[in-house]
């Protein structure tokens, strides 16, 4: 693509505000479809899922907290505002494509099938612990579920994304990146760094930006002064599209135009949801700090589930008595599998050392074997000290 | 055949490419120009676009890209231009690459990932052009750190790093990219990550360097032969792991130890293979370990040669040693 072939005479600066990209709706705040908006070609079936994986989110989200505010979890981070963002992308999605995510996405991996006691295993680092109890809570992943595990640091997740799909295109597959991150993020060195690379290199990623006003306690007017970052994906030859981030429906429409576009056109596509963060950063933050109930109260009225619910009662795929069945079902099934699951071992001491490197160094060991000899020494001291009383010699020895 | 390293180096990528479809060579300027040092010639024109492209000027860029292309199942040999312009990858290196593996518990992994990247000085490179930053990397658990100093090495170490199931950093002394000539194997072969070199027996004392420094070992080892002082010369070739079985039984053997760098005194990897050491040999220790190294300073321009940790001050430092 050239640029700069068109001459002018004239001195005109082309202002910040004159690339302002129009939001995408679909539903109406009182759950009824905008007129002038395309249909929707979201069936009955997708659509139950997607409502019941926003309810499940929203409860685990409110249990959990609960549960950290107890002393049963270190910390917690909900997603609670943004699910109908979360779930209506991962929905315009196939299982095939890998997800790429920051951390307040835990909805998308709902939707792929990650159960309960997954949930509580990662948050409570027990045996079971996919990540074999080496990350705070909510940094999941899951091979299975081509959901790559989470890092805290920001943003580094970009070019990645843009690396892998790379990748799925050299190797024919019919398949794309889905990469979510935070308006936050978008400020970091790594967002220009990957949606430039997966321009030049068109790259199937489809970049899914949760605008959801607030970076920790810095809102938006502070994090940017463009129109966003949707304009940003334009800069860098990037179809782009801004959509209600509170409407199911407007999501999962831009998510499947926005993988076939990917796909067909082999190219990154970014996609903005307008969307709030309805709770705290995580259990360590508290906003009243720095916005008002008022702002707050103004978004609760534009919740993203409220809204699904009333166009799916509308259309008689949903009931208040089906409503309350859910509800009371996820509240019992995550609190049986909080309870089961906190009753499960630590993972062995040997997770301290294995997969730093596929097969582990002789000095690593070495350095392995001082450490036992001096758990041993003294094992009511450290954690690991149970596992070595039990077991008599050296605490449960697996992969070294 | 007579090959120098940049040409081994060349050789060890078209053998990796030519052997796996999924090795695919990235970075500044590495497709048709073939890099600027050439290390990539002609490889994108035998292997296509798709496997050996320019990239923006995006460090940071190339390395997380080339992170999710080895998770996602290829072989990606990403080069930095300088290592003096790692550090903006510096965060995908340490945070991403290197805690891959672990942080996931071992459901992904980007092992395919070797990081090239020319290091060193004695080419008038200033501060931005010189630098050896490896001890940086040495001290990140989950990567590997390999440097070799002859053509051969090159060849087979490189080989071995591309095909290693970890993320490896692969610097490449570029002051002696042409100087260092010797005889290549056109086959196919590999030399081991993590094992030292014994090139010269000696009896008084062990000198252990890597990279452009073994040329400043040689030669001082050389000099202190005239006063009948026999040193055994070790090139270290692997930093991360690094090979202490080795070193150690020199220093048993000989009682004296010095350990060169081009990098900076303070926190360079001599100091790790110092305290190691006397922890394992104390007591056939007959004098001090010492570090012949660069300065604390920011790389220098006009005084490269007096910052530079050369054979004349190895050979002092061994004559220090041996009448301690």
């Amino acid at each position: 693509m050239d640029s700069g072939n068109d001459l002018t005479g004239s001195i005109r600066f082309i202002q910040g505000q004159d690339l302002s990209i129009p939001t995408f709706s679909i539903l109406t705040m009182d759950g009824s479809i905008r007129s002038e908006a395309v249909e929707s070609s979201m069936d009955r079936t997708t659509a139950t899922k997607i409502y019941q994986d926003m309810v499940y989110i929203r409860i685990l989200d409110q249990r959990m907290i609960a549960a950290q505010r107890q002393g049963r979890l270190s910390f917690y981070l909900t997603c609670s505002g943004e699910e109908a963002a979360v779930v209506g992308s991962v929905a315009g999605f196939r299982p095939q494509d890998m997800i790429m995510s920051q951390y307040r996405e835990q909805a998308a991996l709902r939707y792929r099938g990650f159960t309960s006691k997954q949930f509580m295993n990662q948050l409570l680092s027990n045996d079971l612990d996919l990540g074999k109890g080496r990350q705070m809570p909510i940094h999941y992943g899951s091979r299975s579920l081509n959901y790559m595990t989470i890092s805290s640091t920001l943003a580094t997740q970009i070019p990645q994304a843009a690396g892998y799909a790379y990748g799925q295109k050299m190797r024919g597959k019919d398949a794309c990146t889905l990469c979510y991150f935070g308006d936050g993020a978008a400020s970091e060195g790594d967002f220009h760094a990957g949606l430039n690379m997966a321009a030049v290199t068109n790259s199937p990623v489809v970049f899914v930006v949760r605008n959801n006003g607030y970076a920790i306690s810095t809102p938006t007017s502070e994090q940017f002064s463009g129109d966003g970052i949707a304009p940003r994906g334009i800069g860098y030859g990037i179809s782009a599209i801004r959509v209600d981030g509170n409407d199911i429906l407007a999501v999962y429409e831009a998510s499947v135009a926005a993988r076939e576009l990917a796909l067909r056109t082999s190219h990154p596509v970014i996609i903005e949801t307008m969307s709030y963060r309805l709770g705290a950063h995580s259990t360590s933050d508290d906003p009243s700090s720095y916005r008002s109930v008022a702002e707050e109260q103004e978004w609760r009225e534009k919740d993203p589930i409220a809204r699904m619910k009333i166009w799916l009662i509308n259309r008689g795929w949903w009931s208040d008595a089906q409503e309350q069945s859910l509800q009371r079902e996820y509240k019992e099934e995550i609190l049986a599998a909080l309870k089961s699951q906190e009753k499960r071992p630590l993972p062995p001491l040997d997770h301290l050392i294995s997969d730093v490197y596929e097969t582990t160094p002789k000095h690593l060991l070495a350095q392995f074997d001082q450490l036992l000899d001096h758990v041993g020494k003294y094992p009511n001291h450290y954690p690991a000290g149970d596992a070595y009383q039990q077991f008599g010699e050296k605490p449960l020895m697996q992969a070294t | 055949m007579q090959m120098n390293l940049l040409q081994a180096v060349n050789s060890a990528l078209d053998i990796a490419m030519d052997s796996d479809d999924r090795v695919t060579c990235l970075g500044e300027d590495v497709g048709h120009f073939g890099g600027v040092f050439r290390a990539t010639s002609k490889l994108q024109e035998k292997y296509g676009k798709q496997r050996c492209f320019n990239t923006p000027i995006t460090e940071q860029g190339i390395v997380g890209f080339a992170i999710g292309l080895a998770a996602q199942g290829s072989i990606p040999v990403a080069e930095i231009q300088f290592a003096d312009y790692i550090f903006p990858a510096f965060d995908q290196i340490v945070n991403e690459a290197a805690k891959f593996r672990y942080r996931s518990g071992d459901q992904y992994n980007c092992g395919g990932l070797t990081i090239r990247a020319p290091y060193g000085g004695g080419i008038s490179g200033g501060l931005y052009h010189s630098q050896s930053p490896e001890a940086y990397f040495c001290h990140t658990p989950g990567l590997k750190v390999v440097i070799p100093s002859t053509a051969a090495d090159a060849k087979g170490l490189l080989l071995s790093a591309i095909r290693d199931p970890d993320p490896v950093i692969f610097f490449e002394p570029k002051a002696i990219y042409r100087a260092e000539i010797g005889l290549v194997s056109d086959e196919d072969y590999e030399i081991p990550l993590g094992v030292a070199d014994v090139v010269t027996q000696g009896e008084h004392i062990t000198l252990v360097g890597w990279g452009a420094q073994m040329r400043e070992l040689h030669r001082a080892a050389e000099m202190a032969k005239q006063d009948n002082i026999s040193c055994e010369v070790i090139d270290l070739r692997s930093l991360l792991p690094w090979d202490l079985d080795t070193v150690a039984s020199s220093v048993e053997k000989t009682g004296r130890l010095i350990v060169s760098h081009e990098a900076p005194l303070t926190g360079g990897f001599a100091g790790e293979i110092a305290a190691a050491i006397q922890e394992r040999c104390f007591l056939s220790l007959e004098s001090p370990i010492l570090r012949v190294t660069g300065l604390d300073t920011p790389f220098p321009l006009v005084f490269e040669k007096e910052y530079l940790p050369d054979y004349l001050k190895i050979y002092e430092a061994i004559k220090k040693s041996v009448y301690f």
